[in-house]
């Protein structure tokens, strides 16, 4: 039976007449990095927030980690790690006091403290400022303390808003190997907002794409590109020589798009697995020499597009 | 009660506080100036006044209402020293500074507040804190501890340290150090923590309409209004610091204060608050 870090049934916040989220349901495995895609205003941060404890919803139930955010708020706050969209630290204190504070805050045994704050500081790479005030960070220091702060307690769950937004390329991938850890390693759950669709490919098991509130599509990227029939990428491996031949029937066949070549190969899209045997036939019968036919992968990015161009459409 | 969280709330406050020139330098120059230095120019005046000297009749001419109806009891006490330089400032350190002296912990608690409710929703660190895993009465507990309890010992430092200038540089013609009497002492332990909490309740109420630090300051700083008139019913011969005064004063700081308070507790909803970050 699979065990759920989070559950949360036909869920709906409202303020004043905006709807923030609309009857929301998803639900996110213990262990898994589950992503939370969506533009400025489609509800991730409020979601956060309910999922907290922190805001109330109006309607539908939510259970993390087995408790009532409602109403077990505090309980659940102590197993919770938060990365907000802004890091919320106190500038005018130290590294080390910031992540004192907040070890206190989150009830980490006293005689851990010291030491787990220090093991944050030279995880994030922040011991050798770790008693300058952090109003003197630059922003990639600030988003590594607040990353720090958000896993200092050790947290069961963790949730981060743009975790990479302001880092390095190193750092990101820095960032993105401790997620893999504490998600793979140990068993932790990490529920990942982010506008960085690259960034949740690489990390996400499933990932949730909300739309003005409401869940527009759930599930692994493979089956998000299945469910909604984005366009496929094929790589198409010919011998050179015939390669005027082979963009002549590729341009002819309607269900194909953006055909283009490079010096290696022709690239063209489709959303029609059927047109495959036909183009191989065509392009044999005409004595093209094909060497491979691969489909490319589909990215987030595309099935993102994909997702919000429906949208548009239905809007 | 998580104890912990909220002694780590109460400490980083504390912390941020003292980081700030803003908040630090009413907090020094204030008392500075109300409990250091005008009663050592005082005291060092009147030790250096003769008393039949004119600073002395001008004082006497021009604070005539307040001796004109000074209770019985003052003026036995009164009867009691030498000379009018002595009877002067008994006056001026028993009678008129006390209400000078309210505004410390007011003041205190008000800015301390300022800095920790509007300051921080200013510097966009409370998002942060309300997600702790505290409730909101411990949380809002936390928040108005801090200040209060640092007002309280400003107001009570003060007066330490007001009671030693004064001994320091009257000690020589009053021939006496300047001790707690029972009106200072009901100032100290029943009108102090009441024109603290004042001052605070003032601020959490003032913080949850403004955005930043300075408005809160600027807003909140009205509570000291009321001592001012205070002072002036005091010079005026209106009202005179007697124990049964402090008593009445400090039933009547006490209520707004409760309702303050108990209203900031109120409205001080997680909820709410994040919603309007």
């Amino acid at each position: 039976m699979t065990s759920y870090a989070i559950n949360m049934q036909g869920v709906t916040r409202r303020f004043g007449d905006t709807c923030a989220v609309d009857d929301l349901s998803l639900s996110v495995a213990v262990g898994e990095v589950f992503g939370f895609l969506g533009h400025n205003g489609a509800g991730k941060t409020t979601s956060v927030r309910l999922l907290n404890g922190v805001l109330m919803a109006d309607s539908g139930d939510i259970r993390v980690l087995g408790l009532d955010p409602q109403t077990e708020g505090p309980q659940l706050r102590s197993r919770t790690g938060v990365l907000t969209e802004t890091p919320s630290l106190d500038e005018r204190l130290t590294a080390t006091d910031n992540l004192t504070i907040y070890a206190d805050l989150y009830g980490v045994p006293v005689q851990q403290v010291k030491q787990r704050v220090s093991t944050m500081l030279e995880t994030f790479g922040l011991s050798d400022r770790a008693h300058e005030k952090v109003g003197g960070y630059s922003k990639g220091m600030k988003q590594r303390l607040a990353l720090a702060r958000a896993f200092l307690h050790e947290p069961e769950l963790i949730f981060l808003d743009e975790p990479t937004s302001g880092l390095d390329p190193v750092a990101t991938q820095e960032v993105h190997e401790m997620i893999r850890h504490v998600s793979q390693d140990e068993g932790r759950t990490v529920f990942l907002c982010t506008h960085n669709l690259v960034e949740a490919q690489r990390l996400c098991n499933r990932v949730a794409v909300m739309e003005h509130g409401r869940l527009a599509a759930m599930g692994t990227p493979k089956e998000l590109a299945r469910e909604i029939g984005t366009n496929v990428t094929y790589r198409l491996e010919i011998g050179l020589e015939q390669r005027q031949a082979a963009l002549d029937i590729l341009k002819r066949i309607p269900s194909l798009m953006d055909v283009q070549s490079d010096d290696e190969a022709l690239m063209f899209t489709s959303t029609d697995r059927e047109m495959i045997p036909d183009l191989l036939t065509q392009l044999v019968s005409t004595d093209v020499r094909v060497y491979a036919l691969t489909p490319q992968a589909t990215s987030l990015e595309d099935i993102y597009l994909a997702l919000h161009a429906r949208k548009g459409h239905r809007q | 009660m998580n104890t912990r969280a909220m002694w780590a709330i109460i400490r980083k406050d504390l912390k941020v506080v003292l980081q700030s020139k803003s908040v630090l330098i009413p907090l020094i120059m204030v008392p500075l100036i109300l409990l250091v230095l005008m009663p050592g120019v005082g005291g060092l005046l009147l030790a250096n006044a003769d008393a039949d000297s004119e600073m002395i009749t001008d004082f006497r001419r021009e604070a005539g209402a307040f001796f004109d109806n000074l209770p019985d009891t003052f003026s036995t006490r009164l009867d009691q020293y030498d000379n009018e330089v002595q009877r002067i400032t008994y006056i001026l350190f028993n009678m008129f500074f006390p209400s000078l002296y309210l505004i410390l912990p007011v003041m205190a608690a008000n800015v301390i507040a300022a800095d920790s409710f509007a300051g921080e929703k200013e510097r966009k660190t409370l998002e942060a804190l309300l997600y702790a895993p505290t409730t909101d009465r411990e949380l809002y507990l936390a928040k108005i501890v801090g200040p209060w309890v640092a007002g309280i010992a400003i107001g009570w430092l003060g007066y330490i340290a007001f009671a030693l200038v004064v001994t320091a540089t009257t000690f020589s013609y009053m021939g006496e150090a300047f001790i707690i009497d029972g009106t200072w002492l009901l100032l100290i332990i029943w009108i102090v923590p009441a024109a603290a909490g004042l001052g605070l309740g003032a601020m959490v109420w003032v913080s949850s309409r403004v955005s930043t630090f300075q408005e809160a300051y600027q807003l909140g700083g009205m509570i000291v209004i009321p001592l001012i008139l205070l002072i002036l019913g005091q010079v005026g011969g209106v009202v005179y610091f007697s124990p049964l005064i402090v008593l009445i004063i400090g039933a009547v700081l006490w209520v707004p204060t409760i309702i303050l308070i108990w209203y900031g507790a109120r409205s001080f909803k997680r909820g709410e608050l994040i919603a309007r970050l």
